[in-house]
């Protein structure tokens, strides 16, 4: 007995428990083993307090090493006591009551403190962390009281957090800095999803917000956000991350960094102590999650039992799982990639199912998968294995079974094997059955099978399926079907298909299109993004918020960029007419910033030449105040309307066409389009406005007004088509509002009137635009999303405040600039 | 996070630039230096890049661009460049380059690698 070596524990958590059980496991007679936790219960899984929270578990359930359990193995426990300090010189550990423990080996299991952001009134009652059982219990009784909870962080904890009180009957909120939930896990896609998944059981997510103050008399009773939006709480959680506890290490003397250095073998800079869990930091990482404790503890229990004294630990790779109910997430390693990675995606709307596996140089590096995450452990295998993926990598996406039941074999082959009552469209229940039967009958593409089985006409996503069975029924016979164009390399739809899509779907944001339409980028790129925006914003004025990033630039800053990377700005002249006040506010501006030229426009506009990014949000400011908006020269908007002077002034003039031309530029402008749009109004047939060439004209003539639509001055010079006559003003308006919504909802994005009539015919254009019910749609339509879109860019940002901000520089390096907000590191 | 150093710089000094969170999203904002503006690049996984903010075709700001994926598409003629590598890809592959700048975050705050 006396001749044994001891060995102390500091931390009864899930580390200490389990080094314990490994020693033990090894060696059950060597050591005379004792253990210290600050906690006044047996050892229990952590990471079990998710479910605890949210009702789904009780503390029985998650004890792992019970007092009996230690009692039996012949372990002392001090529980709920803390260690004070370490005498590593007379090797031993006090306690805070006074009583020291002599060890031989000392192991240093103290886990980690959650980390609190020093807000004003975080020290008022209801404020918690989610760390041990002592907080569970208060956010249970909490709980109990009912009211509103705020979690802040939208990690994986706060979500598990804000997941278990809203289980208990809160209402549940988590504020989270960045815009995507799980940001270190989770890509945009997922992200979202996640949201909304959250959002169906009770979670609501605030994103890309701050955090300013905890208010409340002596309890909590809301958070503030910097926005000056007040949350109301009840309870507030605090999960923000977590400092590994090196308290009693770093008051002994040992080497601590961001945690207790240790080298491979989990050795401290004192060769008598070790460490192992979260309080680690191992060839400069720190820890987490509790599958690097398991390979820490093997280690160190080869090492201290001698069983195998060159263990060694070289690091682990993570893997996260949520433990929110019926949340099938689970991300690990590289999910974001790096240099030299690509991204193979995959997406069934139908099933709610993202996945995305990362390769690089022939090997899986990384996953992230949601909606189903049972091939998670199987991918996190490969990605450890680190062999090479080249043989299975066309399978990779559809997990386990697929790849190896199908490996080697010719994908249709596993098609054609299908029993015939398998299940090709989820979304219209077809059998496979029912698709080969109709191919025998006849439809020989895609378009026919779709006509008689509905087989693929609705989401889409068994189209692959279809195809794979038309090869396999008619061999040579079938021809793929190459179908509309893609939009762009992202997808294999088309824009027709696509905006189809996202009325009948009732899809309403870039991500839900990308993941309904199974992209196959995670964010699309400069051709899809900017088509995607203006589609939903056109679908859903009110609801769509419109997305700057994927914006060109012109529309982003609101000014025409030029070559030399200087911008021109063009204030809107209501139909070409100006003012001596105008003129004079435009001298000023020309005068302030010094505009290198001013020039006066193809569509009877002032363009004022050279301005500087930075310059914008002044020179719109001093524009606004002389009540000017912007022109809307750089955006697939309405332009101009040009005008000229008509009855007003010309012997010829019929009517008023400058007025006319005022009246419609009020009624569009600010209006988004597929591309740019241009009209004109001429008082006569000789035509001085040139509204033949524009993309919706008008000819004044004695007896009313013609109206030409379709016209084009381009690369390809286009006359207009004469869509008819009217005798009134007010017709010639409404016709004009009814035919730009027309276009608006049909042509696809970056496609001019022009090119659209010749696609889609000048009948059709007369069979919707003379019926006078769907004109009168088309109209109201059109004012709907007036209402929400006719604003001016420039008033919206002029002011100097936050969004201003993003157009000067983050930083200016150069020699002799001020340099106060710079800090210089070695 | 970037490694690829492409400027030839003997030895870096890390500078702060700014906080990691005033770049937004699939967004960029510009630092201006001696040796031209670096534009710095946030992507949609969350992960920054810097280059010289110059494209190689024509001079246009890439700090303008639309970022997609890990890559930067110019606003002046649409070129793509990797942000990692800063070639030029896709249908431009092989016509240009953009060198990338070292870029590392520590405690929320960018710093540029420079000499
Ligand atoms: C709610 C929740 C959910 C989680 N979910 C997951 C998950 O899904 N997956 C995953 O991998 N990880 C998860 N984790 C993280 C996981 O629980 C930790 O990684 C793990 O518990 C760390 O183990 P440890 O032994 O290093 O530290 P701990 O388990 O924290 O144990 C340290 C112990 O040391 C004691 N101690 C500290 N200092 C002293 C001292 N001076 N004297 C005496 N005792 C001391 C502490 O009281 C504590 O009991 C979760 C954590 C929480 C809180
Ligand atoms: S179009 Fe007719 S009305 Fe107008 S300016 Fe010319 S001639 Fe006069
Ligand atoms: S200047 Fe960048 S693509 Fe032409």
């Amino acid at each position: 007995m006396d001749n044994k070596q001891r060995i102390v524990v500091i931390g009864a958590g899930m580390a200490g428990g389990r080094i314990v059980e490994e020693i033990l496991k090894r060696d059950s007679s060597s050591f005379d083993i004792s253990i210290i936790g600050a906690e006044a219960c047996a050892t229990y899984d952590r990471i079990q307090l998710s479910p605890v929270l949210a009702g789904e578990k009780s503390f029985d359930d998650i004890v792992t090493h019970s007092d009996a359990w230690y009692d039996a193995n012949g372990v002392k426990t001090h529980f709920g006591y803390w260690v004070q300090s370490i005498d590593r010189v007379a090797k031993q550990v006090v306690l805070h009551d006074g009583q020291a423990i002599g060890y031989d080996h000392l192991i240093l299991a103290t886990g980690s403190d959650p980390i609190r952001l020093p807000l004003p009134g975080s020290d008022l009652q209801g404020v918690v962390a989610f760390r041990d059982l002592h907080d569970v219990d208060l956010m249970t009784r909490a709980a109990n009281a009912g009211g509103e909870a705020v979690v802040i962080g939208g990690g994986l904890l706060g979500l598990e957090a804000a997941y278990g009180l809203a289980k208990r009957g809160m209402k549940s909120t988590v504020i989270h800095l960045v815009d995507v939930l799980m940001e270190r896990q989770l890509d945009e896609a997922a992200g979202r999803l996640l949201e909304k998944a959250l959002l169906e059981r009770g979670v609501i997510s605030v994103l890309s917000a701050q955090s300013e103050a905890i208010v409340g008399e002596t309890h909590v009773e809301g958070l503030k956000l910097k926005d000056g939006r007040v949350i109301p709480a009840s309870l507030l959680v605090m999960a923000v991350g977590i400092r590994p506890h090196v308290e009693p290490a770093k008051s002994a003397g040992l080497t601590v960094e961001r945690g207790i250095v240790v080298d491979d073998q989990m050795r401290t800079s004192d060769p008598s102590i070790f460490a192992v869990g979260e309080c680690v930091q191992h060839r400069g990482a720190c820890y987490g999650l509790v599958a690097p404790i398991w390979d820490m503890c093997r280690t160190l229990a080869d090492v201290l039992t001698g069983k195998n004294p060159d263990a060694a630990y070289y690091g682990s790779e993570l893997a996260t799982r949520l433990k929110v109910s019926g949340v099938d997430l689970y991300s690990a390693g590289q999910f974001n990639g790096g240099e030299g990675c690509e991204d193979i995606v995959f997406r069934d709307p139908g099933r709610g199912v993202y996945k995305r596996v990362v390769v690089k140089d022939n090997k899986l590096v990384g996953t992230v998968l949601f909606g189903e995450a049972a091939d998670g452990a199987w991918y996190f295998d490969l990605i450890k294995k680190g062999e090479t993926i080249a043989d299975i990598r066309d399978t990779l996406i559809f997990g386990q079974a697929v790849t190896e039941a199908l490996a080697g074999v010719d994908p249709n082959a596993a098609v054609a094997a299908w029993p015939d009552d398998t299940e090709v469209c989820g979304c219209n229940g077809v059998t496979k059955g029912t698709v080969v039967e109709a191919i025998c009958g006849g439809a020989d593409n895609l378009d026919k099978v779709r006509g008689c089985t509905k087989a693929s006409a609705s989401c889409g996503s068994c189209t692959g399926i279809v195809e794979q069975l038309l090869k396999v029924t008619l061999g040579d016979a079938f021809k793929a079907q190459t179908g509309p164009k893609p939009m762009c390399k992202c997808t294999e739809h088309g824009h027709q298909h696509v905006r189809k899509a996202i009325i009948e779907q009732g899809l309403k944001t870039i991500p839900d299109v990308m993941q309904a339409m199974k992209w196959t980028t995670p964010d699309g790129c400069s051709s899809c993004r900017p088509a995607l925006n203006y589609y939903l914003l056109c679908a859903w004025p009110r609801e769509y918020q419109d997305d700057p990033r994927s914006r060109f630039v012109n529309e982003r800053n609101h000014a025409n960029i030029q070559k030399d990377g200087t911008y021109s700005v063009v204030p809107r002249m209501w139909g070409g007419v100006t003012s001596a006040k105008e003129l004079r506010a435009i001298a000023d501006v020309c005068d302030k910033f010094d505009v290198p030229m001013v020039k006066v426009t193809g569509g009877q506009r002032l363009d004022l030449f050279g301005i500087k990014k930075a310059d914008l949000p002044a020179v719109w400011a001093d524009l606004n105040a002389a009540g000017m908006v912007s022109g809307h020269a750089y955006a697939k908007a309405l332009r101009t309307v040009k005008t000229c002077v008509g009855s007003e002034w010309c012997r010829f003039g019929t009517q008023d066409s400058t007025g006319l031309g005022i009246k419609l530029e009020q009624d569009t402008w600010g209006s988004w389009m597929p591309h740019k749009f241009k009209m004109a109004v001429s008082g006569c047939p000789r035509n001085c406005a040139e509204a033949t060439i524009k993309d919706f004209g008008i000819v004044c003539v004695d007896s009313g007004y013609e109206l030409h639509v379709g016209g084009n001055a381009g690369i390809h010079l286009r006359g207009t088509d004469l869509l008819c006559k009217v005798a009134t003003e007010a017709e010639a308006r409404d016709y004009s509002m009814a035919f730009v919504q027309l276009y608006r909802e049909d042509a696809w994005y970056l496609e001019r009137t022009a090119p659209w009539i010749e696609r889609v015919g000048l009948e059709f254009v007369k069979t919707q635009l003379f019926d006078e019910e769907t004109r009168a749609d088309l109209k109201a339509r059109f004012l709907e999303s007036q209402a929400v879109f006719q604003v001016d860019p420039w008033a919206e940002h002029a002011p100097k405040s936050e969004p201003a901000k993003v157009f000067s520089p983050l930083a200016d390096l150069r020699e002799g600039t001020s340099q106060d907000h710079i800090t210089e590191t070695a | 996070m970037n490694a690829n150093v492409t400027l030839n710089w003997p030895s870096l000094n890390w500078i702060d630039v700014g906080a990691a969170i005033d770049v937004p999203y699939q967004g960029a904002r510009r630092v201006d230096t001696d040796l031209g503006a670096i534009a710095v690049f946030r992507t949609v996984d969350n992960e920054y890049y810097a280059v010289m903010d110059k494209c190689p075709h024509k001079g246009g700001p890439l700090s303008e661009g639309i970022v997609h994926g890990r890559h930067i598409a110019c606003p002046l003629h649409n070129w793509s460049f990797s942000l990692q590598t800063g070639e030029a890809v896709g249908a431009d592959a092989g016509k240009g380059c953009t060198p990338t700048v070292p870029l590392k975050i520590e405690n929320e705050r960018i710093f540029l690698g420079m000499r």
